[in-house]
């Protein structure tokens, strides 16, 4: 039941939403009347233009199927405008998990649509600010998923931009928008700079020891699963024979630790060096090392596995942002 | 179901096709409007962009499209010699609108075309605003409407064509309260705005301002409504019901005209006085437009009816009105049937007496001198008359003889002996104004016929009548009709009898006609009641009813700013009203076993456990049963026959069972 609220304290939460519709809220956001907008489009414009001399013609011959048909396409503009509401109307929003990129790399915003009517939505469009047009329709008591592509150029957490969510459908004469902020960010990873391999004076320190195989895809053996595993290394063979997860161990699994150490990158600018200890992570990932990262102001023990290498370019994304 | 988006918005092509359908039938009656070549112009170019559409033909470029343009300009120019009016005017939207179809590259070219396409259904209407010709715009406005929601789903498929036609249907009729509203309330100004063109090259049935010998013939066979007449009271009897139309004076032997505009001119201030003998006949006529100026009425009119544009009276009592008779009229008017019209100005008196002066038609003159110098009475002169056409062999005939040489009504009168109401009339009044009473002959409509259903009367062109008046002393001008002294027998057609007997439907006497023709003419009757209501109340809705209107509803002394305060309030009102319907009825689930699983879900939310839009039906029963252990069973059963319907696809007896087991659920 809602709380029986005066025009004075209406008008003043709609003016705080009004002035407030920047400020990111946490989903889900349901698209209530206060949140949609509607104004007449060009096309609406034209179309009046039109109604104008329609009735000027009807007064003009005083004939009264002229004036029935002026007054009826007036009519079916004002329902227009009604029904391109409802097609925004109650819609509700709200985000998914977003996984992490690159920066340079476009990241990909997870936006769920839900639509608990009994109708479709049809001609939806979605539009970050800044960012290309999604149009979509939705089925009937439905809940779709949406990629919202936006670009990363820097580190740290990319919140998600603005999101205008409008419509011109049934008519075209009129446009009802919204305006979505929700509270959901992607985690954007420093860009790996271009220069590929380790350092060899990082290889050459723990050279010598133990390689269990000879090749770097060559499969060795199973060994129970850890979490940070990689999927594609799950022995699934195994896991239909109800052994359990068992992880694959390969030739290029090594035992060797590494650091990988702030100090080690020589003289660079900050941001260079997020990106050449980036880039050492992928490496060392990529190579089957164990490795640890020491950052000024963090050190992560040696580890390995997906779990590990995003804690690792989580810290490189983080480093020195607050939030 | 995600596509990108162009910077300019294209029309999606079921919507283009859709928008090309719609506007041909939005051209097809403005074709029949238009000279031929222009008209297969128009077609040319229509079936272009359809070949553009379907076999990818390729489409004139800019220059070549501007030049058609400005060829069809000048060649519309050159036929009309003007570009605004109605014929001309749609005539030119016509042909833009066809080359705008050349030119659809973005939506907006797409939408324009699509607003000219409505302009022009209303140029239509002022072709014609007969009932079907009513259905068939609207229609186009439906096929219009589904092309314009088309236009605006960029997903457009063909798939979905009946659900656009559906919504638009919806609009259209969720629409029709405001339309109602405005038509009724929107204040109606009178009078054009600007002078209308010159509208006389579109021929009408009617009588004509002239009578030639044989002229009426036309009228005789066309069943074309004249007018309706609702009286206040009872209908008159058959023998007054004489509608008068043009009085006419002046004639040459063979053709009668009316009075010159200048004698007119002269008599008309004070001329027009007559004393009627009490009670007066009321009734409300409602005229179809004719493109004339004349009025009819019951002789004779007791005073000149109120009209948009103003009417007078000639000093004939002939009822005219300012304006050409373009679409329907109403008026109220009341009518003495005895009357005395009183002395005869002098000017008159010679009008009424003269003859060509070139001795045509000698050998009537001679009869009706033989009756002068014989010393008889006017009234004894008007009997001899009437009884040389009932005693002799004349006949009342649709087809007469025709009547070639200088001396028509002498063949006439002794020869062919053939002839109807103009071959009675005229001759007759040149019996006695050679016999030196001052006559003329009246033209307009005799009897009617009335409809039982909605108890008025109907005159149709074949009613077209002409009679005479001689003027008498002491008693003013006296109809006679020569016509109706025929005897039965030497009626050709026994259609004519009726006319002059009675005011019955024709066939609606039991003894005479077959069940067919009784019930054809049941049907007849009941579609013109149809017609009668349309005029009365769609197309006869001005200024007058509407101020009646306001008065009945007791709002008549504030005038324009009642109409427009009531206009603005019921508005808001309607709408207001239409948002809250729709936005609190969504719609329902187009499919019915989606419809029956929705109601499902209703009753479970009721119970506090509402389906999550992520969950699907099965993950739902699982929650569900879990939380109401008891009705496991009941929703089992109801998600495993959705499902099975849902995706099984079409089992009736499964849809049936899942609405019983739905109706039966009671959490």
């Amino acid at each position: 039941m809602q709380h029986p609220s005066t025009w004075f304290t209406e008008s003043r939460a709609f003016w705080r939403r009004l002035l407030r519709r920047d400020r990111a809220e946490a989903g889900p956001i349901r698209l209530n009347r206060h949140r949609v907008y509607i104004l007449p489009t060009r096309h609406g414009f034209i179309l009046a233009l039109v109604l104008l001399a329609m009735l000027l013609g009807a007064i003009n011959y005083n004939n009264s199927l002229a004036y029935a048909l002026t007054f009826l396409l007036t009519g079916l503009a004002v329902n227009g405008i009604i029904h391109t509401f409802r097609n925004l109307h109650d819609l509700g929003f709200s985000s998914g998990h977003n996984q992490p990129v690159f920066a340079g790399e476009e990241a990909l915003f997870a936006l769920s649509i839900d639509n608990r009517d009994g109708g479709e939505r049809l001609a939806l469009e979605l539009k970050q600010t800044g960012g290309a047009t999604t149009l979509l329709d939705l089925a009937a008591n439905s809940q779709h998923w949406v990629n919202l592509h936006v670009p990363t150029s820097r580190r740290g957490y990319l919140p998600l931009p603005r999101i205008t969510v409008a419509t011109r459908f049934p008519l075209g004469l009129f446009r009802a928008w919204g305006y979505l902020h929700l509270d959901t960010a992607c985690l954007v990873y420093p860009r790996p700079t271009d220069r590929r391999g380790l350092p060899s004076e990082l290889l050459s320190a723990g050279e010598g020891s133990g390689d269990k195989g000879h090749g770097s895809d060559d499969f060795a053996s199973l060994r129970p699963y850890h979490p940070g595993d990689s999927l594609r290394h799950i022995h699934w063979p195994a896991y239909a024979r109800e052994q359990g997860l068992q992880t694959k161990q390969f030739g290029g699994d090594r035992s060797e630790e590494l650091w990988l150490h702030w100090e080690m990158c020589g003289r660079q600018a900050i941001e260079e060096r997020l990106s050449t200890l980036c880039r050492w992570v992928l490496e060392a990932d990529g190579g089957g090392y164990r490795y640890g990262l020491v950052l000024p102001n963090e050190r992560i023990e040696p580890g390995r596995g997906s779990d590990h290498r995003h804690r690792c370019l989580k810290a490189l994304a983080l480093f020195g942002e607050t939030r | 179901m995600r596509r990108p988006s162009a910077p300019r918005r294209q029309p999606p092509q079921t919507g283009r096709l859709l928008l090309l359908a719609a506007l041909t039938l939005v051209v097809l009656p403005q074709l029949t409007h238009m000279p031929l070549w222009l008209a297969a112009g128009c077609m040319a170019v229509l079936a272009w962009r359809l070949l553009r559409d379907v076999k990818g033909w390729s489409l004139p470029g800019g220059l070549l499209r501007l030049a058609i343009t400005i060829l069809g300009t000048v060649a519309i120019l050159s036929h009309y010699h003007t570009l605004i009016g109605r014929d001309a005017g749609s005539a030119l939207l016509t042909v833009m609108l066809c080359l705008k179809l050349l030119e659809l590259r973005i939506l907006r070219d797409a939408m324009v075309a699509l607003f000219l396409g409505y302009f022009l259904v209303v140029t239509g209407f002022l072709f014609s605003q007969s009932i079907f010709m009513g259905l068939y715009l609207f229609a186009v406005v439906l096929a219009l409407t589904t092309a314009l929601i088309a236009l605006n789903h960029p997903g457009a498929s063909t798939a979905r064509i009946r659900s656009y036609a559906r919504t638009a249907g919806g609009l259209l009729l969720q629409s029709l309260p405001l339309m109602v509203l405005l038509f009724v309330l929107f204040p109606r100004i009178p009078g054009p705005l600007w002078s209308l063109p010159d509208q006389g090259s579109s021929a009408r049935t009617g009588l004509s301002e002239e009578m030639t010998l044989g002229t009426i013939t036309d009228l005789v066979e066309s069943e074309e409504v004249a007018f309706r007449v609702q009286f206040d009271g009872a209908v008159p009897d058959a023998d007054l019901l004489y509608w008068r139309g043009p009085v006419l004076w002046h004639t040459d032997g063979r053709r009668w005209s009316p009075l010159g505009n200048r004698v007119v001119d002269r008599l008309k201030s004070g001329q027009v006085s007559y004393q009627g003998v009490e009670p007066t006949v009321a009734y409300t006529l409602t005229m179809e437009p004719h493109d004339r100026k004349w009025l009819f009425a019951l002789d004779l009119p007791a005073r000149v009816p109120s009209l948009p544009g103003g009417a007078w009276m000639r000093p004939d009592y002939q009822l005219v009105a300012e304006n050409k008779v373009t679409d329907v009229q109403r008026y109220r008017l009341e009518s003495y049937t005895r009357y005395n019209t009183g002395p005869l100005p002098d000017a008159l008196r010679h009008l009424a007496l003269h003859l060509p002066g070139d001795n045509s038609n000698p050998a009537t003159r001679q009869l009706a001198r033989q009756w002068h110098n014989a010393g008889l009475t006017p009234q004894a002169i008007i009997r001899h008359a009437l009884d040389y056409f009932r005693d002799n062999a004349f006949y009342y005939s649709r087809r007469p003889p025709p009547l070639p040489g200088r001396d028509p009504v002498d063949r006439f009168l002794f020869d062919t002996r053939r002839g109807f109401c103009e071959h009675y009339a005229a001759s007759f009044v040149t019996l006695m104004r050679a016999a030196g009473l001052p006559s003329r002959v009246v033209t307009g409509y005799q009897g009617g016929e009335v409809n039982p259903l909605g108890n008025y009367l109907i005159v149709r062109q074949s009613d077209a009548h002409a009679w005479a008046e001689v003027w008498l002393t002491g008693q003013g001008w006296v109809r006679i009709d020569p016509t109706a002294v025929i005897p039965a027998e030497r009626v050709e057609t026994p259609l004519d009898l009726v006319r002059f007997s009675s005011t019955a439907a024709f066939g609606l006497d039991p003894n005479r006609t077959t069940w067919l023709a009784r019930n054809w003419q049941r049907l007849k009757n009941g579609w013109d009641a149809v017609n009668y209501g349309w005029n009365q109340w769609v197309l006869g809705f001005n200024e007058a009813r509407q101020a009646a209107l306001l008065e009945r509803l007791g709002l008549a002394r504030f005038g324009w700013a009642a109409l427009a305060g009531l206009l603005v309030v019921s508005l808001i009102g309607a709408v207001l009203l239409l948002a809250l319907y729709l936005i609190r009825h969504k719609p329902p689930a187009p499919d019915p076993v989606a419809r029956l699983y929705q109601h499902f879900c209703r009753k479970l939310a009721r119970q506090g456990i509402a389906r999550m839009p992520s969950e699907g039906p099965l993950t739902f029963a699982n929650r569900a049963s879990g939380l109401r252990p008891d009705l496991a069973g009941a929703i089992g059963s109801i998600t495993r026959l959705y499902i099975g319907l849902r995706y099984g696809g079409r089992n009736p007896a499964g849809y049936h069972r899942l609405k019983q087991h739905v109706s039966q659920f009671r959490p």
